[in-house]
C-alpha cells in the first residue's frame, strides 16, 4: 500500500479504505484490521466490525455534512475526507468544522486528488495526514509545509496547537 | 473590488477604527456580474472569520454540477443578496470574537512589512525636477501622464509603461526587467508593484530623481507617456498564445496603437480605458473597459464585438454591446468613429466615460453603424 504523509513524515498506511464507488456491493468480511468506511456505511457496519475486533474510521465525501458525522466522532480516531478533484474545495470547510466546531482531535486525513501545492493549506485547515495522488513525489512534497515563512495566525490554527508541522520539526 | 468573488474595501468605522466593506458575487467571464455589499463595515480583526463564513456558505450550498455555475456569483444570485448575507452572518456567529480572530499584535507585525521608505528631504521645488519639467516637453508630458501625486511631499508614484506601440501590452524583456529592478533599488526603496492594467509601478520616487529615472526608462522603451490613455491597452495574450482563445487580441491592440500614435490627439482625448479579450473568459476584462473588445468565433472566423460604458472603481458598471461584431481590419475605424462621436458631443473638460453616461449609447451606435443601425430597428 502506498505510504502517506503524517505529521510531517512519510509513514506506512495501516488503514484500508473503502471508496464511495464501492458502496453498493459492500463485503466487509475480508476487511483488514483497520477499515475506513464511508459515512453512510458506518452506522450499519460499525458494531459488527467492532465485534470482529476491527478498528473503524469514517470517510466523508464532499456532499457529507460534518454534522452527520458528529455523533460518532468520540468513538473513532480517524476521519478521512475525500477530494474528488483538486478544484473541489469543500473538504477544507469540512475539516475546519470538525476541528473547530466539533473538537475532533484524531487523525484528519486528506484523500483523493491531493497535490503537493495544496498541503500547506490543507494543513492550515486542520489536516495532519495526506494520502497523495499516485504521481506525486512524497519526499519532495514534504517541503510544502515550509512554503511560507510567515503566516498571519501562526500558532492559532487547530493543527499548530497539536504540534506544528514545519521545517523545524522535519 | 466589485468584480471578484469576494471584494474588501478598506475603510474606517464610526469611531475611526480600521475595517472593511465586504462585497460578494462579482466576476467577469461568461457571466459578468457586479458584486454586492453584504457588510458595510467589518472590523479588521474579523476579516478571516468572515471570509471563512462566506466560503463555508458557498461550500455548503454552491453548485458543483457545472463548472460554469460553480461560482459565488451564481449562488448569490440564487439565494438573493439578502439571503446570502443572512447565511453568512449565521455561520459567522459561530466564530465571531474567537476562531480565526486576528490579534492586534499580528497587525503590528504585518504593518512592519510595509514600513515606509526613508524619504529624506526631497521637495517639490527641487531644481533637478522643476528645471527639466519647464524646459523639456517630452519629460513634462511623461510627468503629467505617468507620475501620480504621492502623499509624502517631494515624491511621486511612477508608472513605467509596458504599452509601447508594437510591443504586446504588458510584455517586458529580461533586460528591461533587470533595469526595472535596478531603478527600483536606486529610486524607489526597492519596491515594484504590478498593476492590473499591465504596467509596473515604482511607488515612491523623489521628484528630484525623476529626470534621471525618465532618461533611463525612455532609452529602454519604458517611458511611453500614455498611462490612462487610449493606447494604454489592457489585453490578454489571445489566439497567438492561448489555447482557450476564440480570436487573436494582440494584433488588434497593435493596430489600434498604430492608428492612434499622435500624442497630441491622445492627450486631447484624455482618460480612456480600452480592454481587449480574445474570448469570453475575459482575461482582458473587456466588460469593464470604457471601450471593450471581445474576440468571438463565428463559423470558424474571428470577429470582434464592441462594448461601451464599462467602468471599474467608484462607478462600477458593465459595458453594453453596441451592435453586430466587426472584422479585425475594421476595428481601428470603429474606434475612430466612437472617438469622433465623443469629440463632437463632449462638453468642455468632459471625459469620455462622462460623455457616454450623459448621452447614452445611441449617438455612438449611429456614428459607428450609420444607416445600417437605423435599418436594423
Amino acid at each position: 500500500m502506498r505510504p502517506l504523509i503524517k505529521d510531517g513524515r512519510i509513514v506506512a498506511d495501516e488503514w484500508d479504505l473503502l471508496s464511495h464507488e464501492a458502496l453498493d456491493d459492500i463485503d466487509l468480511t475480508p476487511a483488514g484490521p483497520r477499515q475506513i468506511v464511508p459515512l453512510a456505511q458506518y452506522g450499519t457496519h460499525a458494531e459488527v466490525l467492532r465485534t470482529q475486533g476491527q478498528r473503524i474510521a469514517i470517510l466523508l465525501g464532499p456532499d457529507d455534512e460534518p454534522d452527520a458525522a458528529a455523533p460518532y466522532l468520540a468513538d473513532i480516531g480517524l476521519v478521512a475526507i475525500h477530494f474528488p478533484s483538486f478544484t473541489d474545495g469543500r473538504g477544507y470547510s469540512t475539516a475546519r468544522l470538525l476541528r473547530a466546531r466539533f473538537k475532533f482531535a484524531g487523525e484528519l486525513r486528506a484523500v483523493g486528488d491531493i497535490l503537493r501545492d495544496q498541503l500547506y493549506f490543507l494543513h492550515r485547515c486542520g489536516f495532519d495526514a495526506f494520502s497523495l495522488r499516485a504521481d506525486q513525489d512524497l519526499s519532495a512534497a514534504l517541503n510544502a509545509f515550509g512554503d511560507y515563512a510567515w503566516a498571519p495566525l501562526a500558532g492559532m490554527v487547530p493543527n499548530e496547537g497539536r504540534g506544528r508541522i514545519g521545517q523545524s520539526s522535519l | 473590488m466589485r468584480f471578484h468573488d469576494i471584494g474588501a474595501r478598506a475603510r474606517l468605522g464610526d469611531e475611526g477604527e480600521p475595517g472593511f466593506e465586504i462585497f460578494v458575487g462579482g466576476g467577469v467571464g461568461r457571466t459578468p456580474m457586479v458584486g454586492h455589499c453584504i457588510k458595510p463595515f467589518l472590523p479588521r480583526a474579523e476579516l478571516l472569520n468572515y471570509f471563512e463564513a462566506i466560503l463555508r456558505v458557498y461550500n455548503r450550498y454552491g453548485r458543483r454540477d457545472n463548472k460554469y455555475k460553480a461560482r459565488i456569483k451564481i449562488l448569490v444570485k440564487d439565494l438573493s443578496v439578502e439571503g446570502f448575507a443572512r447565511e453568512v452572518d449565521a455561520e459567522w456567529r459561530h466564530t465571531q470574537g474567537a476562531g480565526s480572530l486576528i490579534p492586534e499584535s499580528t497587525f503590528e507585525t504585518m504593518e512592519a512589512f510595509f514600513a515606509p521608505p526613508a524619504y529624506g528631504g526631497a521637495r517639490a521645488t527641487d531644481l533637478a525636477f522643476v528645471a527639466p519639467r519647464a524646459e523639456n516637453r517630452p519629460f513634462a508630458r511623461w510627468v503629467e501622464r505617468n507620475v501620480a501625486p504621492h502623499r509624502h511631499p517631494g515624491h511621486g508614484i511612477v508608472t513605467l509603461s509596458l504599452k509601447k506601440t508594437g510591443v504586446p501590452p504588458g510584455d517586458a524583456t529580461a533586460d528591461q526587467m533587470d533595469l526595472v529592478a535596478e531603478l527600483a533599488e536606486r529610486f524607489s526603496g526597492g519596491e515594484i508593484r504590478v498593476s492590473h492594467e499591465q504596467n509596473l509601478i515604482l511607488p515612491s520616487v523623489a521628484l528630484r530623481d525623476l529626470y534621471a529615472l525618465w532618461e533611463r526608462a525612455r532609452r529602454n522603451g519604458l517611458a511611453t507617456p500614455n498611462i490612462g490613455l487610449l493606447t494604454d491597452v489592457v489585453c490578454c495574450p489571445g489566439g497567438d498564445f492561448c489555447a482557450l482563445a476564440n480570436a487573436k487580441s494582440l494584433p488588434v491592440a497593435a493596430a489600434i496603437q498604430a492608428r492612434f500614435d499622435d500624442l497630441d490627439y491622445l492627450f486631447d482625448l484624455g482618460p480612456l480605458e480600452l480592454n481587449i479579450s480574445g474570448c469570453v473568459n475575459a482575461c482582458g476584462h473587456h466588460h469593464i473597459g470604457h471601450i471593450g473588445i471581445l474576440g468571438v468565433d463565428k463559423n470558424s472566423e474571428e470577429w470582434y464585438q464592441v462594448t461601451l460604458g464599462g467602468s471599474e472603481g467608484e462607478r462600477t458598471r458593465l459595458g453594453r454591446v453596441i451592435g453586430p461584431s466587426f472584422a479585425a481590419s475594421d476595428i481601428p475605424e470603429v474606434i475612430e468613429r466612437i472617438l469622433q462621436a465623443y469629440v463632437r458631443e463632449r462638453l468642455a473638460e468632459e471625459c469620455f466615460i462622462d460623455t457616454l453616461e450623459r448621452i447614452g449609447l445611441e449617438p455612438f451606435k449611429l456614428t459607428v453603424y450609420g444607416e445600417r443601425h437605423e435599418a436594423a430597428h
